[in-house]
């Protein structure tokens, strides 16, 4: 039996109570596992395996050889969110952007926020993601985080809380769609009795959401391209994935030029006007006539081009201001200063390093708390205390001293668990969850997200590059099984 | 640049064009291990079929220095496993995929999960040494080939994308095709004019298979005989692997894609296809077949650095992939 030995160890569990009954969401899914003949979840499990290589669904890691491919470990078990549960979150997340799109249009501005001191200049001005050059530019509709991945978790206490803001460039929703994919190809049986909303209209909006920001004048069909750093890039397939579904050009630094004020991509047919970029680079290796100037990723001369709204950058390069871990801990603020109302989904409760008192406790305190760098991303840069070494911890509290700005640190959390098929038997395994959000004219949350899982027994990291895998996230429509 | 169709990057032409010139190229190695594993089983235990086949690729030289004598395992490892030889089936299928994989957005999903699919099975097979490699694994190959070229014909639109698809396709195949019979015409040639061996029939038999042309020969020109064979795989302008066939539909291809304008690949293009179409079989042999052949690959290696420069090279910096095999012959 599957669930015989299983044990929610006293954590929450995303599928059972803490008694041990089953989530009244996640019933018609047991009840289905419970029925499967013995061995049934295991091949199918095998065979998503094989489909995701065949499929050529795989990330590059970076440190091994070039082009070394993996595929993104998947596990059939979904992640249920309920149709109640999931209604606040999506409330929580469009109240969140758009503060924090106030907040970066009001940095690159006026600067109103600093000049209330509601958030010190000081963490501003030191923030590694803050992008001087592009003060003054006024994007389409005054957008700035066109798409976002929030990452979410569970604690203990069964409330969700915000992690992280991931503005600058999100990946993974390539992953939410192929994972939904997956499911119905190789384990259809536990769709039945269940209201699942689908994901798959997401390429549809998000071609859309960026078609509405083409400069003005450029006709019914404006050319949207989606610039990737190439084949050796982590997320690669992502980029292809994107360009395939929206069939849309992926294009690379060197298939464009800029010339007469517009950007350009090179054709078979000569020179052809491109009027709004999905870039998947980093700011620093956008253009480097502003930015980095040893990039060889990018396109010299573009972000003119953009300030004087001749090509529309989706995601507007400078937004990851707003990603800085330090700043991070002001957005409940922003929510009340530009919003007038409290936060729907709180925070983690956060300590800055360059807090004196915050520090001291930090540094007393490295073998309970998870320590982060201010301005870093995909589990790089982080010390998780508890399964920490005293040798790692004393390298951290050295880089603290050193550069208390660039650290935070947060209590460890007892993310939630999902069933997760570990060899021939379930057994629970932390997530987190990263919904998406398209803004253009409106803003759009995504009905699911990417449920990334722990592998490893007892660890708290979810990064593919860290030993993590992902899971199909299901929200369940209102109505009937929605509660 | 108003036009309806979906403008396609230079880039993305380049890698269109050799994936399918990689994959043909693939396919035409397996074919020809495939038929001269089939060709040893009947000759007399003398009879060694294994230079020629190194001969034909044009890789005589290196192959020598690296490998010494040709034997089935020496020239199935080079040919088929060698991954330092860059037109070896594996990594033949290496540079398809890497191609396919960088323009994964432009193919269909159905094509690129093909050329993965095969090249993550061959990558398996060919691990092993090359005395366990079953026959089957080229048979295998060669339907792959098919198979490609059946999934890009019914999955992908036939744009200018898939137009050069199949202009990379069809040159690869007329360079092949001519390669062939410039080695296999020379060695056969004394044994051919004289009284003739139990063996004539079953080597020249081996020449159209190596081609797929066995069957489609018989029908149409019945009894073999060398002059036969060179003007069906040169002129035919039926058979899908003939010169003549090839060149005309690669020629076809680059009509659309041009779309009226004049460039260098255009007209190099169009003036052999006319040559082929009004071409005297019996008079090219007395002139000298090897000569055709010769100039031949000469004028495709002309025509590819042409469409370079017409359509592939229009950015600034550009690499070019300059994956000619060398002209041979001499």
């Amino acid at each position: 039996m599957l669930f015989e030995a299983y044990q929610t160890d006293s954590f929450h569990d995303e599928m059972f109570n803490a008694d041990g009954s089953v989530r009244p969401e996640a019933s018609l899914l047991l009840e289905t596992l419970q029925s499967l003949e013995e061995g049934h979840l295991q091949r199918s499990q095998r065979a998503a395996e094989r489909m995701l290589l065949q499929m050529g669904i795989t990330f590059n890691v970076y440190g091994e050889a070039a082009g070394t491919e993996r595929i993104f470990p998947f596990d059939l078990i979904p992640r249920i969110v309920p149709a109640a549960e999931w209604e606040r979150i999506e409330r929580g997340l469009k109240q969140r952007i758009r503060a924090l799109n106030f907040f970066i249009d009001d940095i690159y501005h006026d600067q109103k926020i600093l000049k209330d001191k509601v958030i010190p200049e000081e963490v501003i001005r030191s923030a590694a993601s803050y992008r001087p050059q592009v003060h003054g530019i006024n994007p389409p509709g005054g957008v700035w985080c066109h798409i976002t991945g929030t990452d979410l978790i569970r604690h203990g206490d069964g409330e969700l809380y915000v992690l992280e803001d991931n503005l600058r460039v999100p990946s993974g929703v390539s992953y939410v769609l192929e994972n939904r994919d997956l499911m119905k190809r190789t384990f259809p049986e536990v769709f039945e009795g269940l209201r699942v909303r689908p994901v798959d209209d997401y390429p549809s909006n998000l071609l859309d959401t960026l078609e509405s920001l083409a400069p003005p004048h450029r006709g019914e069909k404006p050319v949207v391209v989606l610039l990737t750093p190439g084949m050796y890039n982590s997320a690669y397939f992502e980029h292809t994935f994107l360009a395939q579904k929206m069939g849309i050009p992926l294009v690379q630094g060197s298939d464009l030029i800029v010339e007469d004020g517009f950007v350009w991509m090179q054709t078979t047919k000569g020179p052809c006007k491109v009027d709004v970029i999905y870039r998947r680079i980093d700011d620093d290796f956008l253009d480097p006539d502003v930015f980095r100037a040893d990039s060889l990723l990018g396109v010299r001369g573009i972000v003119a081009v953009y300030r004087r709204g001749n090509v529309t950058l989706a995601n507007a390069p400078g937004n990851g201001v707003a990603d800085d871990k330090v700043i991070y801990s002001y957005v409940p603020d922003m929510i009340r200063y530009y919003e007038g109302e409290d936060a729907i989904i709180p925070n983690v409760p956060t300590f800055l390093c360059w807090r004196d008192a915050d520090r001291q406790h930090v540094l007393q305190n490295l073998d309970k708390l998870v320590v982060k760098a201010a301005n870093e991303s995909g589990g790089y840069g982080m010390l998780v205390g508890p399964h920490s070494t005293k040798a790692e911890q004393d390298d951290f509290a050295d880089r603290i001293r050193e550069n208390p700005r660039n650290y935070i640190a947060q209590p460890t959390l007892a993310l939630s668990r999902v069933p997760t098929l570990i060899g021939d038997k379930l057994e629970g395994r932390h997530v987190d969850l990263r919904p998406y959000v398209l803004y253009g004219k409106n803003l759009q949350v995504l009905p699911g997200g990417l449920t990334r899982v722990a592998l490893r027994k007892g660890s708290l990291v979810v990064n593919s590059s860290q030993g993590g895998g992902s899971k199909d996230t299901w929200v369940l429509a209102g109505g009937v099984n929605g509660h | 640049m108003a036009t309806e169709t979906r403008p396609l990057l230079s880039r993305v032409a380049d890698s269109l064009y050799w994936m399918a010139r990689y994959m043909e190229r693939a396919e035409n190695v397996a074919r020809l291990l495939e038929v001269n594993l089939h060709l040893q089983l009947d000759l007399p235990l003398d009879g060694n079929q294994w230079q020629p086949v190194i001969d034909t690729c044009g890789e005589a030289p290196l192959f020598r220095k690296l490998y010494g004598e040709a034997t089935q395992e020496s020239v199935i490892a080079f040919l088929a496993q060698d991954r330092d030889y860059s037109n070896s089936i594996t990594s033949c299928l290496f540079a398809a995929r890497e191609n396919a994989r960088s323009v994964r957005e432009t193919i269909s999903s159905e094509t690129w999960e093909h050329v993965n699919g095969i090249y993550l099975k061959v990558l398996k097979q060919y691990a092993q040494p090359a005395e366990d490699l079953s026959p089957e694994v080229f048979r295998d190959l060669r339907l792959a080939g098919h198979m490609f070229q059946g999934i890009t014909d019914a999955t992908m639109s036939h744009n200018e994308a898939w137009h050069f698809v199949r202009l990379g396709r069809q040159m690869e195949r007329a360079d092949k095709t001519s390669r062939l019979l410039d080695v296999k015409y020379f060695m056969l040639l004394p044994s051919a004019s004289g009284v003739g061996t139990p063996y004539d029939d079953l080597l020249w038999s081996a020449v159209l298979k190596s081609a797929s042309g066995f069957e489609m020969y018989r029908q149409s020109r019945g009894k073999i005989s060398p002059r036969e064979v060179v003007g069906f795989l040169v002129a035919d302008p039926d058979f899908p692997r003939s010169i003549r066939h090839s060149i005309a539909r690669a020629a076809d291809s680059l009509d659309v894609i041009r779309e009226g304008a004049v460039c260098d690949s255009v007209r190099l293009l169009g003036e052999l296809r006319q040559e082929l179409d009004e071409m005297d079989v019996g008079q090219m042999i007395n002139s000298g077949l090897h000569e055709f052949l010769d100039n031949l690959q000469l004028r495709l290696n002309t025509v590819s650095a042409g469409l370079q420069r017409d359509f592939f090279a229009l950015r600034p910096q550009t690499q070019t992939q300059t994956q000619t095999q060398p002209v041979g012959g001499e």
